[in-house]
C-alpha cells in the first residue's frame, strides 16, 4: 500500500498465495541473508575472533539474555533515552509555545536552532563530562540536546501550520491559553509532532549509544554501548555482534510502534500528511 | 423592538504586509432583528466577510460601532457561532458527535449525558445523525457543512453567522441545503446573518438582502425579500431581478480590481 514502487506489483498472477504477504517475503530474503553469511564464515574459515557465524552470535544472544546482562543494559539504555526524550521533548514544547505566543520567543527559537541544531549531541559529550562527570546526569543532559531541536522546530511548524479556521472556531467557542493549546493546538500540530518525535527519537538513540562507548560504566550499571564495548575489549566478537542485534531490533521496534501510534491517530482522522 | 445586532457608520480598515493602509469597509449601518434572516450579498473584495468577522469578534472596526444586545463586540464569544465556508472547521480527531459535544462542554451548555443527548438531536435536526460515529474526513461536502451547522446551532447561539456556507459545494447539494437551512430555520428561529455572493441564495434565504457595493464596502441599498417563499414564483424571479441589476450596474460601473479580488484576508 506505501511506499512500493509500481513495478513491484506487477507480479504474475502465478505466485503462490504465502509469497503475496510482504512479511512472509521479507522473513525469506533476511533467511537468505543470514544462511549467507554462515555459509561464507563456514566455507572461508574465517577467524571468529574477527567476524563470527550467525549461529556463534545467536548463542552469545540466547546466553546473556538467559544471564540478564542483556536485558539489564538494553534497561538501563532505554532508561537514558526515555528521560533525555521526555526532558528535550518538554523543553521542545515549551520553546515552541513561546515562540508561537511571542516575537521575541520566534526569533529566539530560530537563532537557538540555527547555532546548536548542526552542532550532534555527542559533539557536546566532553562538555557534558566536565559539568556532570561520568555520571547519568551526563548522558541525560546529552540526549535532551539532541532531542530538544527537531521536537521544538517541527512542534513550532505545526502550531504556525494550524488552520485559521480552525483556530476561529476555537476562538468563538472561547478557548484561550492553556485550554487553547491543549484542546486545539496540540492535536492540530500532532502530525507535525510526530514526525519531530521520529527524528528526536532517531538522534536521541545514535547520541545515547554513542555516548555510552565514549562513557563505559555511568553510575550503577553499564548500557548498550557499555556492553559492546566491553566484549570488545575481552575479545569477545559474538557479544559486539548480539549487542548490534539488540540495537537493531529495539530500533525495529520502535519504529513498529511510531506506526502504530501514527495509524491509530492521526491516519484515523484523516490528518496523516505526504512524506 | 431592540434590535439583536445594530451595526453603526462602521468603518474597517487592514494594513497590508506592505504596510499600507486600506479601507475595507466604510460609514455602513444596519440592524437584524431578533428571528431574521439577514443576508449581506456584493461582489469579491467588497468587505461583506470582513463585516461578518467584525460583528463575529474577529476584527475591531476602525470607526463606528457593532452592538450585540446592546452590548459592544469586544471579542469572539459563543453567543455568536459561525459557520465557514471551508471545509476545516470541524475538528478532524473527533467524531461528528465528539465536535458537537466539545463545542457543548467547553461553553458550559451541557455536560455528559445532557450533552451526548442534546448533541444527538441537534444532528438529527440537520439530517446526519446516522454520521454521528464518523471521523470528519470520512464525510462528503455537503455533510461536514451539515456537521458545522449542527455544532453551531447546538451552542445556542443569538445569532448565527454563515460566511459562505455553501459556496464550495456542488449546484445540487447547495440547494438542498439552502431548503434545508430554510427548514431548520423555521423549526428553530434562530437569527442568521450569512454571506453570499449567490444571488439566487440571497433571495431565496433571505428576509432582508444588504448589497454591498465595492472599493471601499458600502451599503448599496437593503432589499426586502421576506415574501419570497420557492425558487419557482414571481416573487423570487422578480428578486433575483432587483438583486441581479442593483449588483450589475455596479460592476459595470466601476469594475473589481484584480488585485482586491481575494475578499478574504
Amino acid at each position: 500500500m506505501r511506499g512500493e514502487l509500481g513495478l513491484a506489483r506487477m507480479r504474475p498472477a502465478s505466485v503462490p498465495g504465502f509469497l503475496r504477504n510482504p512479511w512472509v517475503r521479507r522473513a525469506l530474503i533476511l533467511a537468505v541473508l543470514i544462511a549467507a553469511w554462515q555459509a561464507y564464515v563456514t566455507a572461508a574459515q574465517v577467524k571468529p575472533l574477527l567476524f563470527p557465524s550467525p549461529a556463534a552470535v545467536a548463542e552469545a544472544l540466547a546466553r546473556d539474555l538467559a544471564s540478564f546482562s542483556i536485558p539489564r543494559s538494553t534497561l538501563t539504555t532505554l532508561q537514558f533515552l526515555v528521560i533525555g526524550t521526555v526532558v528535550g521533548a518538554a523543553l521542545g514544547l515549551l520553546l515552541a509555545a513561546f515562540s508561537i505566543t511571542s516575537p521575541v520567543g520566534h526569533d529566539l527559537l530560530a537563532i537557538l536552532t540555527s547555532i546548536f541544531n548542526p552542532l550532534p549531541g555527542v559533539a557536546i559529550l566532553p562538555l557534558a563530562m566536565i559539568w556532570f562527570g561520568l555520571t547519568p546526569t551526563a548522558i541525560i543532559f546529552v540526549v535532551a540536546y539532541a532531542t530538544v531541536w527537531p521536537i521544538a522546530i517541527s512542534t513550532d511548524m505545526g502550531f504556525r501550520t494550524v488552520s485559521p479556521t480552525l483556530q476561529m472556531v476555537a476562538r468563538t467557542l472561547g478557548l484561550k491559553g492553556f485550554r487553547l493549546v491543549a484542546d486545539v493546538l496540540l492535536p492540530a500540530a500532532l502530525p507535525h509532532l510526530l514526525s519531530g518525535l521520529k527524528v528526536a527519537w532517531a538522534f536521541g538513540w545514535r547520541t545515547v549509544v554513542a555516548a555510552e562507548l565514549v562513557f563505559g560504566v555511568a553510575g550503577a550499571q553499564g548500557g548498550l554501548g557499555w556492553y559492546i564495548n566491553t566484549a570488545r575489549y575481552f575479545l569477545e566478537t559474538p557479544r559486539v555482534f548480539a549487542g548490534l542485534v539488540v540495537i537493531s531490533l529495539l530500533g525495529i521496534a520502535v519504529e513498529y510502534a511510531f506506526r502504530l501510534v501514527e495509524f491509530r491517530t492521526i491516519e484515523r482522522w484523516g490528518m496523516k500528511k505526504a512524506g | 423592538m431592540k434590535p439583536v445586532v445594530a451595526v453603526d457608520n462602521v468603518q474597517i480598515t487592514y494594513v497590508d504586509p506592505a504596510g499600507r493602509r486600506f479601507v475595507a469597509v466604510d460609514g455602513v449601518s444596519f440592524e437584524v432583528q431578533a428571528g431574521e434572516k439577514f443576508v449581506i450579498i456584493g461582489p469579491s473584495g467588497c468587505g461583506k466577510t470582513t463585516l461578518l468577522r467584525a460583528i463575529a469578534g474577529f476584527v475591531a472596526p476602525s470607526r463606528g460601532t457593532v452592538l450585540v444586545d446592546g452590548e459592544p463586540v469586544r471579542e469572539p464569544g459563543p453567543d455568536r457561532a459561525v459557520v465557514f465556508q471551508d471545509f476545516d472547521q470541524l475538528f478532524p480527531w473527533r467524531t461528528v458527535l465528539d465536535n458537537v459535544v466539545y463545542a457543548l462542554a467547553v461553553t458550559g451548555r451541557a455536560r455528559g449525558r445532557a450533552a451526548v443527548d442534546r448533541a444527538r438531536s441537534f444532528l438529527r435536526l440537520v439530517g446526519i445523525e446516522a454520521a454521528a460515529d464518523k471521523y470528519p474526513h470520512q464525510l462528503s461536502g455537503g455533510m461536514k457543512q451539515r456537521a458545522a451547522i449542527a455544532r453551531a446551532l447546538a451552542i445556542e447561539p443569538k445569532i448565527l453567522l454563515m460566511d459562505e456556507p455553501f459556496g464550495a459545494l456542488d449546484a445540487i447539494t447547495r440547494t438542498q441545503l439552502q431548503h434545508e437551512l430554510n427548514r431548520i430555520w423555521r423549526e428553530t428561529g434562530v437569527t442568521i446573518i450569512l454571506v453570499t455572493h449567490s444571488i439566487q441564495e440571497a433571495a431565496y434565504l433571505g428576509h432582508r438582502v444588504l448589497v454591498m457595493s465595492t472599493n471601499p464596502g458600502r451599503v448599496q441599498a437593503i432589499v426586502r425579500t421576506d415574501h419570497v417563499e420557492d425558487m419557482d414564483g414571481e416573487a423570487f424571479a422578480d428578486a433575483t431581478r432587483r438583486l441581479r441589476h442593483l449588483l450589475g450596474g455596479e460592476a459595470q460601473v466601476r469594475p473589481v480590481p484584480a488585485a482586491e479580488g481575494g475578499g478574504k484576508p
